[in-house]
């Protein structure tokens, strides 16, 4: 009896669970219809977000055209505008991809790792001013470099006048000012993630007899790895897509990054050359959407990070 | 005795363990690459140091030898680890985030800028060598070009234009003179150089062309100069500096220019001549900006727009990413994942390039959305005044409502769903449930990117410049400001973009008050995350 009522009312259990789940997981057409509304906005919205991008892929395929002649999307697709992208000596296309690629690729490096080592210091080492250095950090980032663009402009031609290899003109001194802005930029950031490298480590390796240096190359570093490649990448993007300091800063259309070169097109017969520059223009960004869709976690994460906790 | 003995172990077992504090006794290799690393910096800085103290470049030379000496010392010496991990980052920092703020405040202050660029030296040497014209009634003269070496000479004929057909030489740096020319008046000779024929000319054009063989013997601080070889000509500078009165005087009038403390020679009419030189000019940049109508009204309409463009910015897409938020927020709402990687497009397109996309589908003759959108309107929308405010506002949306959210919909899905459970039980319409617990939890932990997403937008020089340019010009204004221009576009024309020439001085002075503003809305969004409390 007792056996009985169990077996059947574990049946009933299932039953009433099964009723449950299809509840929850209703079919794709009661979904739809539920949602109808959400789904329209949705897409209306996703339109309006894709739509400027699908526009300049089309351009960029309109082969010989014009950009009256590319308002009709995916009239012709042909890839004669990325071959011309490429044999225009007055606009040097492919410089200007190496050239964004060497700029943003030291900057990148050289910041992670001069914020690396400055991090480390800040977390793992006790000393006077410790905490107003870290303050300062955080009011340097207040003032964004580029507000001071005249006497950025005024000191590197002052310096080119005596070293002419990192005065205006030169990718070094964009490199330079760029470094200079890493302190500011990164620091805190890293501060926060060697904090959860835990100290022990550190501990049993000075035991061992390690050095300090020994600790940060050997250890911090490649503890934080993966996160120093983030940052780096991140940074990467950053730069990459600077306009202002570099239009300052670069001269010569041959030395030129993207951003910069880029807006020749736009500076000049911008109706007859609209295809090249769309197909210039895809290009450049494909690496960058690639990098960001890549990195997007780690990005929503950073940008949450420090808000939730606030 | 015994405690004696302890100390003496203590001291020992200290001394022992004494690489558990202090670093570490270095590795042979690690020695090895920090004096190699020291040396080459040692050598480039003794390098660059002679460079700039041949230049003349004193001060600079021995900041740049004190800094070296101490980083070598920091280095060298045991302890000080903090400083050695940051020297490196420090020293950018130093120079290209702290000295250029320093370095803009005190351009702020004088009137740096076209026509006042270098010292009065400069400016005093620009003036003899630049204004030049040829002197009144001076003869037409025959010249012959003649070469030792590397050193050009003129040979003159008839320099006094008397009828007297004798022959004077002279070179850059000898003064035109008749006594080193031998041989008679139809073939001239001066020892030690050869004359050049036609082709020798032109493979020394360039060198010819910056030959001014000086003759004030013949006319107050004149030269000779030639422009074919062939014929050379008196030449007197417009300006002549005389340093005991401090003062310029202009030849071919005799008017006086005295010096007007403010980087300029002026004469007592008021008439300027350039170049000046670099002064200091105390608050009056500041001053400018505030009282002269011609600044003052474009700056103040500037002004007003920045702060809208960048608050309707930050309103207009945190509510556009809140409602989206909302709507995504919900896990039975099937391929969110699809409508979430299309919505993140515009974030991750590079927004330089997202800037250039729109304009040209602005564009008023040929864009999309005139073409096709509006079936072949003309509306200009990057020309008209308010047209482009708004076009530089839709696009701003589409560049920023990715963000907001991307931020919103991360703070919402933290919210505690218990939070939302209870208060379902407790009754709670949506709408309350929206209004009285999310928004408020939300808020709390967006805030904080509020500000510093309108910090960003203040300073959106980007998006203003590859869009509009900040055009359409505003032609009321005295200043080259157009109806899009927000500050930071504004400090950058007023630099490097101007009609008028360039002011360094002023554009400097709008970026200092920028920063004041910038810097006081961040530090306010700062306390508010409590960042600086958490510091430990």
């Amino acid at each position: 009896m007792d056996v009985e009522v169990t077996a059947k009312s574990r049946k009933e259990h299932k039953k009433a669970l099964a009723s449950l789940n299809d509840a929850r997981r209703p079919s794709l057409a009661l979904q739809l219809k539920k949602h109808a509304w959400k789904h329209l906005i949705a897409i209306a919205v996703g339109v309006y977000a894709v739509f400027p991008i699908l526009y300049i892929i089309s351009g960029s395929l309109n082969e010989g055209g014009t950009m009256t002649g590319s308002n009709a999307l995916f009239s012709k697709v042909a890839f004669g505008n990325y071959v011309d992208l490429f044999n225009n000596p007055y606009k040097p296309f492919a410089n200007w991809f190496v050239n964004t690629i060497f700029v943003s690729g030291v900057s990148a490096i050289g910041s992670v790792f001069l914020s690396a080592l400055a991090a480390y210091a800040f977390s793992r080492m006790r000393f006077a001013g410790r905490r107003a250095g870290l303050l300062t950090l955080i009011l340097v980032q207040m003032f964004p470099q580029l507000l001071a663009l005249v006497a950025i402009y005024a000191l590197l031609s002052e310096i080119g006048q005596v070293f002419p290899f990192i005065g205006i003109g030169t990718h070094l001194g964009l490199i330079m000012v760029y470094l200079g802005g890493a302190l500011g930029a990164n620091t805190y950031l890293m501060y926060g993630f060697f904090n959860t490298i835990p100290k022990e480590l550190d501990e049993a390796a000075k035991i061992d007899g390690a050095t300090h240096t020994q600790i940060f190359y050997g250890m911090i570093l490649r503890l934080a790895a993966p996160i120093l490649a983030v940052i780096g990448l991140l940074s990467f993007i950053g730069t990459s897509s600077d306009f202002l300091l570099a239009n300052l800063i670069l001269v010569k259309p041959e030395d030129k990054t993207l951003a910069v070169g880029l807006y020749s097109y736009v500076a000049d017969q911008f109706n007859q050359e609209w295809t090249i520059f769309a197909a210039g223009a895809v290009l450049a960004a494909t690496p960058i959407v690639a990098l960001f869709l890549y990195l997007q976690r780690y990005i929503v994460s950073g940008l949450i990070g420090g808000a939730v906790k606030g | 005795m015994t405690g004696q003995k302890t100390e003496a172990s203590v001291a020992k077992r200290v001394k022992a363990n004494r690489h558990l504090t202090d670093g570490g006794t270095p590795s042979l290799v690690g020695v090895i690459i920090k004096i190699l690393l020291l040396s080459l910096m040692a050598a480039a800085m003794l390098f660059a140091v002679m460079i700039l103290l041949a230049n003349g470049d004193i001060a600079v030379g021995v900041l740049a030898t004190v800094v070296t000496a101490l980083v070598i010392l920091i280095y060298l010496k045991r302890g000080l680890l903090p400083l050695k991990y940051m020297i490196p980052g420090l020293i950018f920092m130093m120079i290209f985030q702290v000295y250029v703020a320093l370095y803009s405040g005190f351009i702020a202050f004088t009137n740096y800028g076209g026509g006042h660029i270098g010292s009065k030296e400069d400016a005093i040497a620009v003036m003899s060598q630049t204004g030049q014209e040829r002197v009144p009634d001076s003869p037409e003269m025959e010249i012959r070009v003649l070469q030792n070496g590397d050193e050009l000479g003129l040979l003159v004929l008839a320099p006094n234009g008397d009828g007297d057909r004798s022959w004077a030489f002279g070179t850059a740096d000898q003064e035109l003179t008749f006594d080193r020319v031998a041989g008679d008046a139809a073939s001239p000779v001066v020892p030690g150089f050869e004359e050049l024929n036609f082709q020798g000319i032109l493979g020394v054009q360039n060198e010819l062309f910056d030959l001014r063989v000086p003759a004030q013997s013949f006319y107050p601080s004149a030269f000779v100069i030639t422009k074919d070889g062939s014929y050379g000509y008196f030449y007197q500078p417009t300006l002549a500096y005389d340093p005991q009165a401090d003062s310029v005087l202009r030849i071919t009038d005799g008017k006086e220019f005295f010096d007007n403390g403010e980087g300029n020679f002026q004469a007592s009419d008021g008439e300027v001549v350039y170049p000046g030189w670099r002064e200091m000019v105390g608050f009056d940049n500041f001053t400018k900006a505030f009282t002269e109508e011609r600044i003052r009204g474009p700056f103040l309409g500037v002004t007003i727009w920045t702060f809208a463009f960048a608050i309707i910015t930050v309103l207009v897409t945190f509510g556009m990413g809140l409602g989206l938020a909302l709507l995504f927020n919900d896990k039975t709402f099937r391929g969110r994942k699809v409508y979430r990687v299309a919505m993140i497009l515009p974030y991750a397109f590079p927004a330089f390039l997202s800037a250039m996309i729109w304009r040209s589908m602005f564009n008023e003759k040929y864009g999309f959305i005139n073409q096709v959108l509006l079936d072949g309107a003309s509306i200009p929308w990057l020309t008209d005044e308010w047209l482009a405010k708004l076009a530089i506002l839709l696009v701003n949306f589409w560049l920023g409502f990715p963000y907001m959210f991307l931020i919103t919909l991360g703070a919402l899905q933290a919210i505690p769903e218990e939070l939302m459970e209870s208060a379902k039980i407790d009754g709670a319409t949506p709408m309350q449930q929206l209004r009285l617990i999310k928004l408020p939890l939300l808020l709390v932990s967006v805030a904080p990117l509020l500000i510093t997403s309108f910090a960003f937008n203040f300073n959106n020089f980007t998006l203003i410049f590859l869009l509009t340019g900040g055009g359409p010009k505003n032609i009321d204004a005295g200043l080259n400001a157009g109806h899009t221009d927000i500050l930071i576009t504004l400090v950058y024309k007023l630099a490097f973009n101007s009609g008028e020439g360039s002011d360094f001085g002023l554009a400097s002075a709008f970026s200092i008050l920028i920063f004041f503003v910038v810097g006081s809305i961040s530090y306010l969004g700062f306390r508010r995350s409590r960042t600086l409390e958490d510091l430990n």
